[in-house]
């Protein structure tokens, strides 16, 4: 068992998401950053699907009531076990009441917790992703208690341990496919779009990214249609919407883009004030 | 009947398939045609069908290298199957409570189409809707079929919180609620009914294609089902309608 001693700005439960429930206007969910929860999951031999937690700008606090290996990727949160400071990326053993904290955010957005063999939380439509009105709850609470395996048997183990190179967490560039709608954008406003830095609003979350600036368009409303992870709307008003994870199934907007999913990873480690540029893939 | 489709790459891994842009039953059937009978070909790469008014979205579980391929093969599809006279739709008999009680904008609408309070409820439950697909929210039914005189303006600024169950009209559009959630539309009524049960493998009992009728009751009846349907036990009443 993992304690819950004190929540973050967010803290939730995901793997990759819930594949085949869109017919019913269930949202994919699944981790928002899918390399840096990939990776974490690698370092301990974990299923790709293993379910981690996904922590978004300020850490939990947690005790471990069990021995175990964990491994934290993504965003620097400057975590600690017990006061000393951890790295990420490498796999650190986990003795019965040991407490992780975090800190300092230094760079990124959302880190990723891995314990061996995953989190063993309520598995609804196939996926333990938290989600509102599927699971039972869409954060994770102080005092709750999250069920992972009691795994002994790692005290002689080397660290493994990665060096990477974080540089996606810089890149402004956002890769993108032209979206169904794009080619009803007049030549102008197509080369516009690829022409200047956008920024990231304080309208940011697991469902959908808005940029702050207008870009005034004249493309005529659509009929609701189909929408994905990573699909860009952009509204009368002139507002581009970057949806993410946890979108709705369905979209009344002109979809101008589709992300490249690797481009959904480096949105996911991005917050309020940072600045994007669309590159189109040809 | 066969329409113009166009196909289109959607991300590195789904295809869009678009009808024309208008919202009519010869659509919806079509839609449906095709996407059974992607269905039945169990076409291992496919991981994702999901419709809407006009278009069809096929997920696949890795990247689509030959656009082309794929899209020659659901062409096959397309012009290979048949119109399906076996398939089921079902009439679904929804309880809805009008009262002033839960129809919190009935007095708006009113003011709106010169329409008496009880015009406003006959006409709602007087009309048998097409389910066209479900999005937006869990559960949540797009339904056609709104009389005209019933289309008003969503609300300029939406709701914070709609209770679950609630009835709206918003524009040419009517549904319900299937969970709590913020929304722009015009409230009539409530229905004690769940559209969404996360306990069951299908979650939802109607598909696209059903119809749905609504059944005016009183607030003591909409208590009353509520409990049952709480409890588990309320069955809805429906009847088997030919495709």
């Amino acid at each position: 068992m993992v304690e819950v001693l004190k929540v973050g700005f967010y803290d939730s439960i995901q793997d990759l998401g819930r594949v085949g429930y869109q017919q019913y206007g269930v949202p994919y969910s699944g981790v928002m950053d899918c390399y840096a929860a990939l990776l974490a999951n690698s370092l301990l031999g974990n299923d790709v699907n293993a379910a981690v937690m996904e922590i978004t700008m300020t850490g939990p606090t947690l005790k471990f009531h069990c021995n175990t290996i964990i491994c934290i990727s993504g965003a620097n949160m400057s975590p600690k076990l017990n006061e000393s400071v951890i790295e990420n990326n490498s796999v650190i053993q986990i003795k019965k009441d040991d407490v992780l904290s975090f800190g300092k955010l230094s760079h990124g957005f959302r880190s990723y917790l891995a314990v061996f063999g995953g989190f063993h939380t309520e598995k609804i439509f196939d996926s333990m992703s938290m989600y509102y009105g599927i699971s039972k709850h869409f954060k994770i609470l102080k005092n709750e208690l999250l069920s992972i395996s009691d795994n002994a048997a790692f005290f002689n183990k080397k660290h493994a341990s990665i060096k990477l190179k974080d540089s996606y967490f810089d890149t402004k560039v956002v890769s993108v496919f032209k979206g169904p709608e794009f080619d009803q954008l007049s030549e102008i406003h197509q080369k516009q779009l690829f022409s200047q830095e956008f920024t990231i609003s304080k309208n940011n979350n697991r469902m959908a990214y808005q940029l702050e600036e207008t870009f005034s368009n004249d493309l005529e409303p659509i009929i609701t249609s189909l929408v994905l992870p990573g699909t860009v709307q952009l509204t009368p008003s002139g507002k581009l919407i970057i949806l993410m994870r946890d979108c709705q199934t369905t979209g009344g907007y002109p979809r101008i883009f589709q992300l490249e999913e690797k481009s959904l990873d480096i949105i996911a480690q991005k917050y309020t004030g940072h600045s994007i540029q669309f590159q189109l893939i040809s | 009947m066969s329409f113009n489709l166009t196909f289109k790459p959607y991300g590195e891994r789904s295809v869009l398939i678009e009808w024309p842009s208008v919202i009519s039953e010869q659509i919806l059937e079509d839609i449906i045609r095709f996407k059974t009978a992607i269905e039945e070909k169990n076409i291992k790469s496919i991981v994702e069908l999901k419709s809407s008014y006009n278009s069809l979205l096929i997920s696949y579980n890795s990247i689509c290298r030959n656009f082309e391929n794929e899209v020659d093969m659901l062409k096959n599809i397309y012009f290979s199957s048949k119109l399906n006279n076996d398939m089921m739709s079902v009439l679904w008999k929804i309880p809805i409570c009008y009262d002033a009680f839960f129809g919190i904008d009935l007095q708006h609408i009113s003011d709106l189409t010169s329409l008496s309070k009880n015009e406003i409820i006959r006409l709602h439950y007087d009309a048998i809707y097409t389910v066209y697909f479900i999005g937006f929210l869990p559960g949540f039914l797009y339904l056609g079929g709104l009389d005209d005189c019933l289309k008003v303006p969503r609300k300029a600024t939406p709701r914070l919180k709609i209770e679950k169950g609630s009835v709206g009209i918003g524009g040419n559009q009517t549904g319900i609620y299937p969970s709590e959630s913020p929304g722009g539309w015009n409230i009539i009524g409530n229905s004690p009914i769940s559209f969404f049960d996360v306990t069951k493998k299908v979650p939802c009992f109607a598909k696209p294609g059903d119809k749905i009728t609504f059944q005016s009751i009183t607030q003591k009846e909409h208590n009353d089902i509520k409990l049952l349907v709480d409890a588990g036990v309320y069955q809805i009443e429906s009847e088997v309608i030919d495709g």
